[in-house]
């Protein structure tokens, strides 16, 4: 271990240098002491990230540290910068659901939710969205929330140390993600929203293993529960850590479970309801803790909720076929003009749909063409349509110069301006703490980065 | 564009006429080929040229809760700032949504206003957006913030334009913190500098990038793919329909 | 210094390998550098259903140090290109790659400014795994892929003279795009397509 050969000056104006070898920490501390300089000037700069096991996700922190305490946080974004959307506005207004998709990588159906809501708006069609096609996509969300959440906590766990309760999310999310694979083909980045519906109906037997599936839920949570909720471990680790309150939130702009931990109701499926979110009965939880215990308790009731409304959806989803059960919008110069059925070759499109359209009807066989290649025009202008995705709320800001391409998207993700405040809640507290600060607000840097 | 004294009979302009002069002002919209464009002309040629009429303001009332928010921002600046008429260029009402063209000088003293004042009272800011619009000569920057009201539940939006000559947008990080990031990102994407952030810097592209990559003059930069013996070209360029 | 240096020739190196092979892939410790959506499925392989743990591969190492395989999970993008260049040369020999995903592989279906179109620009890859993104068993496919490959890795001289093989045979091989063609290749190498 050497100290700094640059001489007193330099010393003095940069601060002593030490360099450690390696097992010699007793002497930089004796060093360290001899030459006073533990005072409260000694700080250390370390960095966290971007590859680390417990950020979440490529996000790069730089510490500003005095002993254990954290003076100053800096995070730095921008590792996974995709340019999502910049490449829709190369792409048609429906292929834009695919890419936005894979923002929120947890949340997949709500950014597909969102975008298409906005595009809705503009096209003008609000109205004459089919109604089950709402109530799938209210269906699909909700239980895209229970995984997001199912993920958040698991990973929450993974990273205070609580291996079991990482194992425990991940069973918990592969039963809804096998949900997800019945009825939209794949496990994540479904691309099954699409501007005037949904892509396809359910299939058979969706609605008895969606039942299956609410049977079995509440008994799994309630044993994270069990597990978690009054562990003296898990309470001294998030208790009282991540404080921020609701001035806080709202200088910062928070939404989401971290702004209802304040005790503040606000839910955009209450205030701002879409997809005909006022039909269904459910309560919005919140807690006044502020702290990572009561957005980690939020999540749980959330999801207890969640149940509720999918309970409240299957009901819906079947009664008696009623004479308009389309999924997508009657009107064929918008409605995705595709019909899936699995073939030989996998998904694909429907023999029956392939028959209408090249033996029935020349206005189909023209729509499905003009609908692929071209794409369908939406007027000029621009809307910002809103979702509350389980980060907060997720805004998608549209405008359309009346082609058949956006002009410009652009998300406001909740996870982005939610990250901002890791410094409000961290600075001042230990480093450990940062990890449970960071998981609380549950960022997903697919979104923050986009 | 021709003035007209309203209180000179004589003087009177058709609005037709009037209008189709103000067309013929405006910026070209958009060439190419593909698309009717409103127009029809299918010939392909790609001679054509479309022109945007400008939006005007929007006739009151507007409806829904926009006119008690327009009428209480009047109030407000009435009091406290300059006159809605300089602090506020244009109304847009359109698809249910309110829109406050805002003009640069003015933001600041607008969106403290509607922060502050109990009858209006948009605590949250969405956060900052840019668009680039190349085609609209001296303003083609435009910066879009979102507002949302908690306790009266509403939303507006307040635009702001600036050319690209000039770039400069004073900083709204006095009245809505939370639009740190959210600036630095349109800085990042589009060039747009906002007066008086503390760290104006790039967040999202590499510290030492060169070039604002949202901005329409900004290439999407893809390379061509090969497959099975033929080459895609990137989506950019690709022969496109507009 | 390790098992390279201290290697016989012939047939005892072929029962070396043998061994050092079996022993190799039966305790791969993955740096996972789960980074975007695939990063979901990655996590999910090691979870209750499709479990890692059954290659001795649920011990993640998050030092680079000691670990053997670079699972890249999820899109690249230029910022996080120098990261992934660092964390790979901090690992230690023997290593190996695979790009999970198409955004690793090739870039997917993100080709434009931001993403480095595949991660065999900056890392030499060992298996690429299609997918948007994969399911785990695709990535346990993957895995076993690479099992085999790394017990069949030669050693010392056999691995010299391998690679030499290797190479040889990809600069004769020609792009199937004629634009493409002409990038340093010999004018009558190879038989055509």
């Amino acid at each position: 271990m050497t100290t700094d050969a640059a001489g007193p000056d330099a010393a003095e104006a940069e601060g002593r240098v030490y360099n450690v070898g390696g097992q010699d920490w007793d002497e930089v501390v004796a060093a360290a002491d001899q030459a006073g300089d533990r005072t409260s000037a000694e700080r250390l700069v370390v960095n966290m990230g971007p590859q680390h096991p417990s950020t979440h996700g490529v996000l790069r922190l730089i510490l500003t540290l005095e002993g254990e305490t954290v003076t100053e946080l800096r995070p730095v974004i921008g590792y996974l910068h995709t340019g999502i959307e910049k490449n829709m506005e190369f792409r048609t207004w429906t292929q834009g659901v695919t890419f936005c998709t894979r923002m929120d990588y947890l949340a997949p159906l709500f950014n597909e939710t969102a975008y298409c809501l906005a595009v809705e708006r503009l096209l003008g069609i609000e109205a004459k969205i089919p109604e089950r096609a709402s109530i799938l996509r209210v269906l699909m969300m909700e239980l895209n929330r229970i995984s997001s959440h199912m993920m958040a906590i698991g990973t929450f766990g993974l990273e205070l140390g609580a291996t079991t309760v990482l194992l425990y999310g991940l069973r918990e999310r592969e039963k809804v993600l096998d949900i997800f694979e019945l009825i939209t083909g794949l496990r994540m980045n479904h691309a099954y929203v699409r501007p005037g519906g949904v892509s396809q109906d359910l299939p058979h037997g969706a609605l008895d293993r969606l039942r299956e599936f609410l049977k079995v839920m509440p008994p799994l949570i309630g044993q994270l529960r069990k597990l978690l909720d009054a562990n003296p471990l898990y309470i001294a680790r998030t208790k009282n850590v991540a404080y921020l309150d609701l001035t806080g939130c709202m200088t910062l702009g928070v939404t989401g479970p971290v702004l209802r931990a304040t005790g503040l109701p606000w839910d955009l499926r209450k205030s701002q309801p879409y997809c005909g979110y006022e039909t269904y009965e459910f309560d919005v939880p919140t807690q006044d803790t502020c702290d990572v215990y009561g957005r980690y308790l939020v999540r749980m009731a959330e999801m207890d909720e969640s149940l509720k409304i999918i309970e409240q959806c299957v009901d819906r989803l079947s009664g008696p076929r009623p004479a308009d059960d389309r999924v997508m919008i009657a009107d064929a110069k918008i409605g995705w003009p595709a019909q899936l059925a699995l073939g030989p070759d996998g998904l694909g499109n429907s023999p029956d749909h392939i028959a209408h359209i090249m033996g029935q009807s020349m206005e189909a066989l023209i729509h499905h063409f003009k609908l692929v290649t071209e794409g369908f025009r939406v007027p000029p202008g621009q809307v910002y349509a809103t979702v509350e995705s389980p980060r907060g709320e997720l805004g998608c800001h549209a405008v359309s110069d009346g082609g058949t391409r956006p002009y410009r998207i652009h998300f406001r993700d909740p996870s982005f301006t939610n990250l901002q405040s890791l410094a409000a809640m961290a600075e001042g507290g230990m480093v450990a703490d940062i990890i449970a600060s960071i998981a609380s607000i549950d960022p997903v840097m697919g979104g923050v980065d986009r | 564009m021709t003035q007209e004294n309203p209180a000179d009979p004589a003087a009177q302009v058709d609005p037709a006429a009037r209008a189709g002069e103000e067309r013929l002002h405006e910026q070209i919209a958009s060439t190419g080929m593909f698309g009717s464009g409103g127009t029809g002309d299918t010939s392909g040629y790609g001679g054509l040229r479309v022109r945007r009429a400008l939006v005007p303001s929007a006739p009151r009332p507007y409806g829904s809760y926009f006119d008690e928010v327009v009428d209480a921002l009047t109030g407000a600046l009435a009091e406290a700032g300059p006159d809605f008429d300089t602090a506020v260029e244009r109304v847009i009402v359109d698809r249910d949504e309110l829109t406050l063209h805002v003009p640069r000088e003015h933001l600041i003293s607008v969106a403290r206003l509607l922060r502050d004042e109990p009858t209006l009272a948009f605590e949250l800011c969405g956060g900052v957006s840019g668009v680039h619009y190349p085609t609209d000569a001296a303003r083609e920057l435009h910066a879009v913030y979102h507002l949302v009201s908690i306790t009266h539940n509403r939303r507006i939006r307040l635009e702001v334009s600036v050319p690209d000559a000039d770039p400069h947008i004073p900083s709204i990080l006095g009245v809505y913190p939370s639009c740190d990031w959210h600036e630095r990102e349109t800085w990042d994407f589009f060039g747009l500098v906002f007066d008086g952030h503390p760290a104006l810097t790039r967040i999202e592209m590499p510290d030492d990038w060169k070039g604002h990559p949202q901005r329409k003059d900004y290439p999407l930069g893809g390379i061509p793919v090969e497959y099975r013996g033929a080459t895609v070209p990137p989506p950019d360029e690709r022969r496109s329909y507009r | 210094m390790g098992l390279e240096e201290k290697l016989p020739s012939g047939i005892l190196l072929t029962t070396v390998e043998k061994v050092a092979g079996y022993a190799r892939k039966s305790s791969v410790w993955p740096a996972t550098f789960g980074l975007a959506c695939c990063a979901m499925e990655l996590i999910s392989t090691g979870g209750p259903r499709h479990d890692l743990a059954r290659f001795g591969m649920e011990r993640a190492s998050n030092t680079p140090r000691q670990a053997d395989l670079m699972i890249v999970a999820g899109r690249v993008s230029q910022k996080m290109a120098p990261v992934l260049r660092q964390i790979y040369d901090q690992m230690a020999a023997p290593k190996w790659v695979i790009s999970m995903g198409v955004c690793a592989s090739s870039g997917g279906m993100f080709n434009n400014y931001a993403i480095v179109q595949g991660v065999d620009h900056i890392v030499p890859v060992d298996i690429y795994l299609p997918g948007c993104p994969p399911r785990p068993e695709m990535l346990l496919d993957a895995i076993v892929k690479l099992h085999d490959k790394i017990q069949n890795m030669k050693l010392g001289s056999n691995r010299e003279r391998e690679i030499e093989e290797l190479e040889h045979a990809r600069l004769q091989r020609l792009p199937l795009a004629a634009g493409l063609r002409g990038h340093g290749q010999a004018p009558n190498a190879g038989a055509g397509r």
